[in-house]
């Protein structure tokens, strides 16, 4: 998206952070009206949304964070935000806190407080805190903490001028203020104040000012800080000495672990800010939250419900985008995604008059582009439908349940809780989703281990792209068993998805087992606006991908299966040398030997090589390796190509069956590759994923051909 | 450091049960630095609200939020069981 104005680049930056749940983005949103880009920190992989709002003739830049529970991370995630809330170039943080945890919120405002660093509290939810029958005092908590709390409704935009004019005096430096000085009782702070003289004294000039936060992380046994801390001063060892010696005094004196003296006082200091700031009307405890999930978490009724949550969620999905046709189109009735597909055609029948003239060009854009693009974007409706009801089900907080219920069967299989909601996303249920949201979802998992394991296994769901295969081949050779071969494949995938995890953390991969921690936050009303914005932005990532990579290897794939054939406008010229002499028919020759094992010939080697770039491509190839032949023989043109596969010799149901779970497990597209490569850092992981997966499609694909023949199934 | 003769692991308390948060003995430090920051300090009271359908983890309501735990690591939490008041 391209913005009209920028703010300058001497704007100090101003930052928002929060815990996990308390609403920020909605506040981000509110206060940038939807101006916004999302990008990545370079080398990693947080997202950082960067987004503009003007006032008083000015353009100002905002950033929102990912949310964090404590300056102390925890998540790979947590130690990139740490980093940025660090930078020396952040001017203001808006810290965003909820009304309705007021407690564990008010921990990380603390240590925004110990930073020393100008901030605003956005008091979000105050709305929903009211009802409930808590009445926060903003006014006295900003007396308290000495800088300015607003009162916010994230959802209805309430407060956000308000927010949005203490940013503005800020940069304009029409008012600035310096948040109270936290204290922790009289033994802490001495041993803090030598410990931070010290600091100040060595530290250089730009980190001087975070001399009390250093020292005071260092007391909590910070050892990744500490490390940070000891290369910036030079007699490093005397630092060492120092702290030692005053976590020894202050653990004799306090008869306690430092750690826990120091999260203590900032709990007791929070406390004891509610206590003056907050009171209570009526019966305050009312929490409807825990009943629902009296019922949701209940033994028998919590995965009842979550099997009928879930397979409505595809039911409500297929119905109302592929298989109901609700929409009027001339003659006829349309389901949504046949509309894309019937413009797509139309589309490409604009350029018949090509078609006589200039074959080549006329191939290439109804074949190469129009053809292959429009295969993809068909399924924008499909994709759109499952991203807004994904993205309601996360919003009213279910999601989080759904890893509560099923964490101890997925650690069976060495995957956890968490895992779960990657694997939905990439297409865990029945098919119809996207690997590459499903991996980015593995951010929230804490430990590497786990995180690894369920990238590696993510590739085994049937993703939206797949569909397009499996409808082709079940409608060739499995009319009247449409369901059960579904069935049958879904549950070959989890099959797999799960032998192959537990192989993975028994056997490969390594790493210490990390506790695993999740909150269950309160049940929302999902936020209709929210929900569709969420939606469209990772639709919108879909439809960029096959504007891009797809539409770019659908091009070399063409160039690879044509070039080579026509000899200069002599296409209608019925003597052709044939595919097979094409690149793409000689590569496909080349994995003859290996691939007849499993009964693959050149022809579908094509369409597999294809598909490594994106598996949308494989129907598309194979379409055209077919028409390209059956032309020849005069078989009529117009059949469709599931029609003229079911009609040759060398096609059976049982090859069409391997080719499926070929197709299910083999390579994982270039764009997973790729995001899987971003999100952990390395390039051997991505590599290994791909060889992994190619084994075990081809391992797998030759068990059941070869099991299909000797019990003569299909043949 | 201190004397925890008398108390109990968190993973051991039944459903429904309060109790006071003595220490927490053990664990990767991290892990037990992330249980401090989400407000499981010595003196705090939680409630075993539940047991998820498999029997694990367990969800927690302390400081007036959910928190669900795996029992192996609430293992390491030592708590002193209160006596529950009828609500």
């Amino acid at each position: 998206m391209a913005y009209p104005r920028r703010a300058s680049s001497q704007q100090p930056r101003v930052i928002i952070v929060g815990n996990p749940n308390c609403g920020k983005s909605s506040i981000f949103n509110e206060i940038t009206g939807g101006l916004q880009e999302v990008s990545n920190y370079p080398g990693v992989t947080v997202e950082k949304k960067i987004g503009f709002f003007h006032y008083e003739g000015e353009d100002i830049r905002v950033e929102d964070l990912p949310g964090l529970y404590s300056l102390t991370p925890y998540t790979d995630e947590e130690i990139i935000t740490r980093e940025e809330i660090l930078k020396s170039d952040v001017g203001l943080i808006i810290d965003v806190v909820d009304s309705l945890n007021l407690e564990r919120n008010l921990y990380l405002t603390i240590q925004i407080m110990e930073l020393g660093k100008p901030f605003i509290i956005a008091l979000n939810m105050s709305d929903i805190a009211q009802k409930r029958g808590v009445i926060i005092d903003h006014e006295k908590l900003s007396r308290i903490l000495n800088v300015p709390v607003v009162k916010t409704v994230g959802n209805r935009g309430e407060g956000i001028e308000e927010l949005k004019s203490h940013i503005y005096s800020y940069i304009r430096k029409q008012s600035i203020w310096v948040p109270k000085h936290v204290t922790y009782g009289h033994e802490v702070d001495t041993v803090v104040e030598q410990l931070s003289e010290f600091l100040v004294n060595r530290l250089p000039d730009n980190e001087k000012e975070k001399a009390c936060w250093y020292t005071i992380k260092l007391l909590e046994k910070d050892y990744r800080l500490l490390e940070e801390v000891k290369n910036k001063i030079s007699d490093s060892q005397e630092l060492e000495r120092n702290l030692e010696n005053a976590i020894k005094e202050l653990e004799q004196h306090e008869n306690e672990d430092s750690a826990v003296i120091i999260a203590q006082r900032r709990y007791g200091f929070a406390s004891g800010a509610i206590r003056e700031c907050v009171s209570y009307t009526g019966e305050a405890k009312q929490n409807i939250t825990d009943q629902i999930d009296n019922i949701i978490c209940n033994r028998i009724a919590g995965p009842v419900i979550l099997l009928g949550v879930i397979s409505s969620l595809f039911y409500v999905v297929f119905k109302t985008t592929q298989e109901w046709k609700w929409i009027p189109f001339p003659n006829e009735w349309v389901s949504p995604v046949e509309l894309f597909e019937k413009f797509f055609e139309n589309f490409a029948l604009l350029f018949s008059f090509l078609a006589k003239d200039y074959p080549a060009i006329y191939s290439l854009l109804s074949d190469g582009i129009i053809g292959g693009v429009g295969a993809v974007l068909s399924f924008i409706p499909l994709i759109f439908v499952l991203f807004l009801l994904i993205s309601a089900l996360e919003d009213t907080g279910y999601v989080a349940r759904i890893a509560f219920i099923l964490d101890r069967l997925m650690r069976i299989f060495g995957l956890q809780g968490r895992s779960i909601l990657a694997l939905i996303i990439s297409g865990g249920i029945g098919a119809g989703g996207c690997a590459v949201p499903g991996i980015l979802a593995t951010r929230t998992l804490q430990e590497r281990k786990d995180k690894i394991i369920t990238m590696l296994v993510i590739p085994f769901m049937s993703c939206g792209a797949k569909l397009p295969v499996y409808a082709l081949l079940i409608g060739a050779f499995f009319q009247n068993h449409r369901t059960m071969v579904m069935l049958t494949l879904w549950a070959l995938s989890w099959l797999i998805a799960l032998i192959s995890a537990f192989i993975l953390s028994r056997f490969v991969i390594r790493g210490e087992p990390t506790p695993f921690v999740l909150e269950l936050p309160p049940y929302h009303v999902p936020v209709f606006k929210s929900v569709l914005r969420h939606a469209w932005g990772r639709t919108w990532m879909y439809i960029r991908k096959a504007g891009t990579l797809i539409l770019a290897v659908n091009i070399i794939m063409w160039a690879l299966i044509y070039i080579p054939i026509p000899h200069q406008g002599t296409t209608q010229n019925n003597e052709q040398p044939g595919i097979e002499s094409s690149i793409a028919g000689i590569l496909g020759r080349a994995i003859e030997p290996v691939t007849k094992h499993i009964g693959f010939d050149w022809k579908v080697n094509i369409a597999l090589i294809g598909g490594m770039a994106a598996k949308e491509v494989i129907v598309g190839t194979l379409g055209t390796v077919y028409h390209m032949e059956t032309s020849e023989n005069n078989v009529n043109e117009q059949d469709s190509l599931s029609a003229n596969l079911a009609q040759h010799k060398e096609w059976y149901p049982l090859r069409a069956f391997t080719l499926m779970i070929f197709v299910m497990l083999y390579a994982p597209c270039v764009a997973t590759l790729v995001t899987i490569g971003r999100e952990t850092g390395t390039i051997r992981i991505p590599i290994f994923s791909l060889f992994f997966s190619t084994t075990v499609a081809f391992v797998v694909s030759l068990i059941v051909f070869h099991i299909g023949h000797l019990l003569s199934l299909g043949t | 450091m201190k004397n925890y003769c008398n108390a109990e692991r968190l993973s051991e308390l039944e459903e429904g049960t309060k109790a006071r948060i003595v220490g927490i003995r053990g664990g990767p430090p991290t892990y037990r630095q992330r249980l401090l920051d989400l407000g499981l300090t010595p003196g705090t009271v939680v409630k075993v609200n539940r047991e998820a359908p498999l029997g694990d983890p367990i969800e927690l309501e302390l400081k007036g939020y959910f928190l669900a735990l795996r029992r192996k690591d609430a293992w390491h939490i030592l708590v002193e069981p209160l006596p529950n008041n009828p609500e």
